[in-house]
């Protein structure tokens, strides 16, 4: 193909995407369509992965057997969404296998917010009120992303998570409502889990690089800046109302904006995290590339084991 | 030993007897039978379905989005396949 | 206490569904491939919802103020009843599943029976958990063929799992004082009439997946008087842990 055609394709494809067209799996697109689209999925469906580890820390130890199966339904939730997001990414030409050798390389990032540790039960609550909160402040828009799978898998995970939150914040109800040993409990998780939360929505915009391309393709409908804003304005009222305190001393209401004034997020442990330095990046790594070494002969088993059934039965059928 | 990796499948679900069924994702297993038992676990967990089906996706053949035009552009003229083409005064009942 | 056997039965039945939850509740996040850790993970859930039907039933009939999360997590490690198989160790995946298939298959004809029995409450848990555990042996016995009957190396580690678990399985006919009054009760199942069954089922379907049927005939029990081995205490200090380090608190 001429470069002509191509850059003539590629406004077709743009066009279709301004007419909120969906598209599909066998379509044409622009070869940074199809990388930026693995990318962002796979790091999404790597995110959702990794996130049964810091809940999955805490199901043998639920304080209730109520809270045991609502902790194991959403941990198992997330490994669902996990594989939606990978069938939905293998469209795109990549092997799930192929996806885990990056993450487990090292080469494919996920939400750094997984590499904290959850240290108390009063965690759960936290993350499910706070990390859903913002998880689903990020994903709803994507309901209306323009690659096909990436949508669709995108309504499914956002159906199914609506219990998510829910689950989290009665958690937190439950607490704050208790013993002032409780109490303390959920105070403690909400000051080790807010400033996370904040920068899992993602760097400033002015120092977010992929930003206008994702709007135009509607990988992202609103800027960092502006989902962390709704966050903070929908979650500071939820605290509120249990008798939580946000820990920012700067936090306040501004009437003439219509919005909460925050204080200055630390973006230095962020990046440190991202790169590889937070608490748990180590172990959450070994805890993924061990279940899945300690895997391999159990899958090559099946593998083998189908073989040798379609073996048989191509046999009997001579 | 490395072997092969776990074939995927495309699941169809039918939510209720009288709907068909449709095409709700794709999971890894190693044979039909797994793959049966994996989409009732991540596919009906909550009560979506009453009956499965799958297909290992190489199986599948797809029309090319490249022959669209030949395809499905000669349908699209076509309007005396639809009721609203003909003429009918108004006073005509049931029809 | 005026049902002090029935409540005593039930902790029976249900402590095997609690004990083999929480173990394959372990591996939620860390199964060998994804789609197989959500099946062990629906295990589980399909368990504790079983466990939260008995216990609850308990409580009703205790009818002292104990909730299920009293009985599930504040007793004593010998004071649970569960049979030794199904508190083993998650040590590979040829180990869960094989426990998870020889516990299958007893669960099975033991709903089975269960469901005729003349406490309605029970007939009526046992009737809906049939169907669950129908599919967990489904699900198990799958597994136990394809390792089997997959390369060297799983037929070696399923065989190691069954050889090492076999010890465990006489003890699931073994009938206690309490089971004996509630069969006598036309209450309890006899599992001393499962027996026979049970080991042509099992046999039968080791010799699908070309395994070797284990000869030992020195079998371990105890769990059901409440002496376990040494990995229940672990198991349970997990369990126990929020409600032993917060008492008397809600969640």
């Amino acid at each position: 193909m001429s470069e002509e055609q191509i850059k003539n394709l590629e406004e077709q494809f743009e066009a279709r995407i301004a007419r909120d067209e969906k598209i599909e799996p066998k379509d044409w697109m622009p070869e940074k369509y199809r990388k930026t689209h693995i990318r962002q999925m796979s790091q999404h469906a790597h995110s959702e992965i990794i996130g049964m580890l810091p809940e999955g820390n805490w199901i043998t130890r639920a304080p209730s057997l109520r809270r045991k199966v609502a902790l194991l339904a959403k941990v198992q939730d997330e490994a669902g969404h996990g594989l939606y997001l990978y069938s939905a990414t293998e469209t795109l030409g990549i092997s799930r296998d192929e996806m885990y050798e990056q993450l487990h390389s090292g080469k494919a990032k996920y939400s750094s917010i997984f590499n904290y540790p959850t240290i108390t039960w009063a965690d759960m609550g936290a993350i499910g009120w706070l990390v859903d909160g913002a998880a689903i402040i990020n994903q709803v828009p994507l309901c209306n992303t323009s690659y096909g799978p990436y949508a669709r898998a995108m309504i499914r995970v956002c159906k199914e998570e609506s219990f998510h939150q829910r689950q989290g914040y009665e958690i937190m109800i439950k607490l704050a409502n208790g013993t002032p040993e409780q109490k303390e409990m959920a105070q403690d998780a909400l000051n080790r889990w807010w400033w996370p939360s904040l920068m899992m929505l993602g760097p400033t915009d002015d120092v977010s690089v992929h930003t206008a391309q994702s709007m135009k393709w509607k990988l992202k409908r609103k800027s960092n800046d502006d989902l962390r804003q709704q966050f903070i304005d929908q979650t500071v009222p939820q605290a509120e109302l249990i008798g939580l305190t946000i820990p920012d001393p700067d936090l306040k209401w501004n009437e003439e904006k219509g919005c909460y004034d925050f204080g200055e997020i630390n973006w230095d442990e962020f990046w440190q995290v991202v790169k590889g330095h937070g608490p748990m990046n180590k172990e959450r790594m070994k805890a993924r590339v061990g279940a899945w070494e300690r895997g391999e002969w159990v899958r090559d088993a099946a593998m083998v084991h189908a073989e040798k059934k379609q073996e048989r039965k191509q046999k009997q059928a001579v | 030993m490395a072997t092969k990796n776990w074939p995927l499948w495309e699941i169809f679900v039918r939510s209720k007897n009288g709907l068909e069924h449709r095409h709700c994702g794709s999971l890894h297993a190693s044979d039909a039978e797994m793959a049966l038992e994996n989409a009732r676990d991540v596919y009906t967990r909550r009560n979506e379905g009453v009956s499965i089906w799958v297909v290992e996706s190489k199986h599948i053949t797809a029309s090319n989005p490249e022959n669209n035009g030949e395809l499905f552009e000669p349908a699209q003229d076509k309007v005396y396949r639809h009721p609203t083409f003909y003429d009918l005064p108004d006073e005509v009942k049931h029809m | 206490m005026k049902n002090k056997n029935l409540y005593n039965y039930i902790l029976g039945i249900a402590d095997n569904s609690l004990i083999l939850g929480q173990r394959m509740g372990e591996l939620c996040g860390h199964g060998p491939s994804l789609e197989t850790d959500i099946a062990c993970t629906n295990i589980s859930l399909d368990l504790f919802g079983q466990v939260r039907s008995y216990f609850q039933y308990a409580a009703k009939i205790a009818g002292d103020g104990r909730t299920e999360d009293d009985i599930a997590m504040l007793r004593k490690e010998r004071e649970y009843k569960n049979v030794l198989l199904v508190e083993q160790p998650n040590t590979d995946f040829a180990f869960t599943l094989g426990r998870q298939f020889l516990f299958d298959v007893y669960h099975l004809a033991f709903l089975s029976e269960l469901q005729k029995s003349s406490d309605l409450t029970l007939s009526a848990i046992a009737n809906k958990c049939i169907k669950e555990v129908s599919y967990h042996e489904r699900f198990s016995s799958d597994w136990v063929k394809r390792l089997g009957d997959g390369t060297e190396e799983s037929k070696q580690k399923m065989q190691d799992a069954i050889n090492s678990l076999w010890t465990y399985t006489d003890e699931l006919f073994h009938q206690t004082e309490v089971d004996k009054a509630m069969v006598e009760e036309g209450i309890g199942v006899d599992v001393t009439q499962l027996k026979e069954e049970y080991y042509k089922k099992v046999s039968q379907l080791l010799e699908e997946a070309t395994l070797d049927i284990p000869e030992s005939k020195w079998f371990q029990k105890g769990g059901k008087e409440g002496i376990h081995t040494e990995h229940l205490g672990y198991l349970l200090s997990d369990l126990q842990y929020m409600q032993r380090t917060y008492p008397n608190m809600e969640w």
